[in-house]
């Protein structure tokens, strides 16, 4: 939540979790921990929650760990959630992995799927029913990885932002609400941290809803060639993407970049410049409905999944794109 | 005033950068052909040790870290740059740990150092991407903790002011010492090596690594203590087995799967004008573009 509202990201997990509950035949549950929350039930019911618990308390604004610990870790002694959905955002993951240590409990992040199944313990026979399977990419995403927590609750998992897609269940689904005393949950010593400065600023940045991204990857090969993604973008209207090399190079600024471990988009349109391929970054983008790599290597392998390859350097290929598409939309 | 400052390092292999040459003929990756380096933003977090270092002459940097035997190297690697000491975290028994169990067995050995202020370490390693070791040790010792910080801004007895980078912006907190601090890339840079502690520290070996090499000028290991790397067994640190690695560790892996993306049927183009003329056209006519 930031400022009453609730995010994005936890909109899309309530859908999930909406979606798990009701295979589980189990309730969903949503916890708000803020300053203001008066607005919370309305967000969130038509998501399908049925309980709503709130602590409000001013000093849970902004966000920080201890206190949101204590919350968690006492209200899930007391309800014993089987499942806990997180977004992976940097609350998120500051705040599972504490919450996941004080219960023992096991923590997957950055899930890119949730699934309920059985397992079968080979060495004991022993089965297992209805386990979250956690299925996230590890090793730099060259692998996909079915994470499974048999025996310990409630299995906690984090997923980014934009991998699930949010989908309200009825506009008038009403759950009850239940309103905790946040004494009763935290202590004087959670609030240790303290916050002296902070600047939020509303990101310029929308690659998750563009219906256009201009992408460039290493192979654009400095932050000044970046300029030629701006330009096509601009003439396109278009946002403008990067790879996890090129954010790292330096070329883009952190929030631009789209992988597994940036931003899943699905835009209409996808233009891969320079990028090579890395599974991390495909599994990011290749949702998009069009593709179109251009790279000087004719092997990259991203041209396997676009539909258009051009084969050439990025300098000459983006000018033309932009003269020919001025040329035939006057 | 010196502080006492561990640094959690870990050596992970170079996933960034999986080329063709680390690729199978099946498509998958060839782990052995990756080199094994010190995580890049653990990097970042001995910087901002050495930073306090600079500041508070007499501060002591301890890496620690856990691993099999040849992750001695990035304890080197870690001398090399300005680190006092190294420790290395080693036995069978923590094979198979999750990030759990991993913050229990370092949380032990942070027990077994004794006194510390501060713990610094990445935000997260580039082999599971999970962040989860650094808050979860923070749990286990009952300190606070402070993730993705970009910079130190003042460190003084019993307390630290540091810059977070948020997603849309930073903030700035002051929290009590001890306190465990997780570093994101976007920190300063490590410094390189330093030519003179590269001379000193180039046979640090830890004891095994003595033993398994049968160097011969064994005699200057009594002679300097510091070319001596600690090396920590579970018994060593007072660990309880169950919570080590895969006994002690809540998530399993069901299952890995390598990953396969379907392969397009492609349309091929040079890049001459004429294509390009026709690609835009043929985008702008399906309402793709424009």
């Amino acid at each position: 939540m930031e400022e009453g509202r609730v995010a994005e990201v936890s909109q899309e997990l309530l859908t999930k979790g909406r979606s798990l509950a009701t295979q589980l035949g189990c309730r969903l549950e949503a916890i708000a921990a803020a300053a203001a929350t008066d607005s919370v039930a309305e967000q969130v019911f038509p998501y399908g929650v049925d309980r709503l618990h709130i602590f409000r308390d001013d000093r849970l604004s902004p966000y920080t760990t201890l206190p949101h610990t204590s919350i968690l870790v006492e209200l899930f002694k007391q309800e014993k959630p089987q499942i806990c959905l997180m977004g992976a955002t940097i609350i998120g993951r500051d705040l599972g992995p504490r919450v996941s240590s004080a219960l023992g409990s096991g923590l997957t992040a950055d899930c890119t799927s949730l699934e309920i199944g059985d397992h079968e313990e080979r060495k004991t026979g022993k089965v297992y029913k209805n386990l979250l399977y956690q299925i996230r990419p590890a090793f730099g995403g060259n692998i996909v990885a079915w994470i499974i927590n048999p025996d310990h609750r409630p299995q906690m998992a984090t997923v980014r932002e934009g991998v699930m897609k949010k989908e309200i269940l009825d506009p008038y689904y009403k759950g009850e609400v239940v309103e905790h005393q946040v004494n009763d949950f935290v202590k004087e010593e959670d609030f240790v941290v303290s916050i002296i400065d902070r600047h939020i600023e509303q990101s310029k940045v929308n690659i998750k809803n563009a219906p256009i991204i201009v992408s460039g990857g290493y192979g654009v090969g400095s932050k000044e060639n970046f300029d030629l993604l701006y330009q096509l973008a601009d003439v396109l209207d278009a946002e403008v993407g990067a790879s996890r090399a090129a954010v790292d190079a330096g070329f883009a600024e952190h929030e631009r970049q789209i992988g597994q471990t940036g931003v899943t988009v699905r835009p209409k349109l996808y233009i891969a410049c320079g990028i090579s391929g890395q599974i991390q970054h495909i599994a990011g983008m290749q949702e998009s409905a069009l593709i179109i790599s251009i790279n000087n290597d004719p092997s990259a392998p991203i041209n396997s999944i676009a539909d258009y390859v051009i084969t050439g350097d990025i300098e000459t290929v983006i000018p033309k794109m932009i003269k020919y598409y001025r040329r035939n939309t006057k | 005033m010196a502080f006492n400052i561990i640094v959690l390092a870990k050596q992970v292999p170079d996933t960034r950068n999986v080329g063709k040459d680390a690729m199978k003929a099946d498509g998958t990756v060839n782990r052995a052909a990756l080199p094994a380096i010190f995580n890049p933003e653990d990097l970042n977090a001995l910087e901002q040790a050495l930073l306090i270092k600079e500041s508070y002459p007499g501060t002591k940097i301890t890496l620690l870290t856990m691993g099999p035997g040849r992750a001695a190297d990035i304890l080197r690697e870690g001398l090399f740059r300005g680190a006092d000491d190294g420790v290395l975290l080693t036995d069978r028994a923590f094979a198979g740990a999750d990030t759990l169990a991993t913050s229990y067995a370092l949380s032990m050995a942070v027990h077994k150092m004794g006194s510390y202020d501060i713990i610094l370490s990445g935000r997260q390693a580039i082999d599971g991407d999970t962040a989860q070791v650094g808050p979860q040790v923070a749990e286990k010792l009952g300190i606070p903790q402070i993730t993705y910080a970009e910079a130190i801004e003042e460190v003084k007895a019993g307390q630290i002011r540091v810059k977070r980078r948020l997603e849309h912006g930073v903030e700035v907190v002051e929290c009590p010492l001890p306190a465990v601090i997780t570093v994101n890339g976007s920190a300063a840079p490590c410094r390189p090596r330093n030519a003179k502690l590269l001379q000193k520290y180039k046979h640090a070996k830890t004891i095994t690594e003595r033993q398994v090499e049968h160097i011969d000028y064994i005699d200057i290991y009594s002679s300097r203590p510091y070319l001596n790397l600690t090396e920590w067994s579970v018994a060593d640190v007072e660990a309880d087995p169950r919570q080590c690695g895969l006994s002690g560790s809540p998530t399993k892996v069901k299952k890995i799967e390598n990953v396969v993306f379907q392969a397009k049927e492609s349309r091929r183009l040079s890049g001459s004008d004429a294509e390009i003329d026709e690609l835009m056209r043929e985008l702008i006519a399906n309402h793709t573009i424009g």
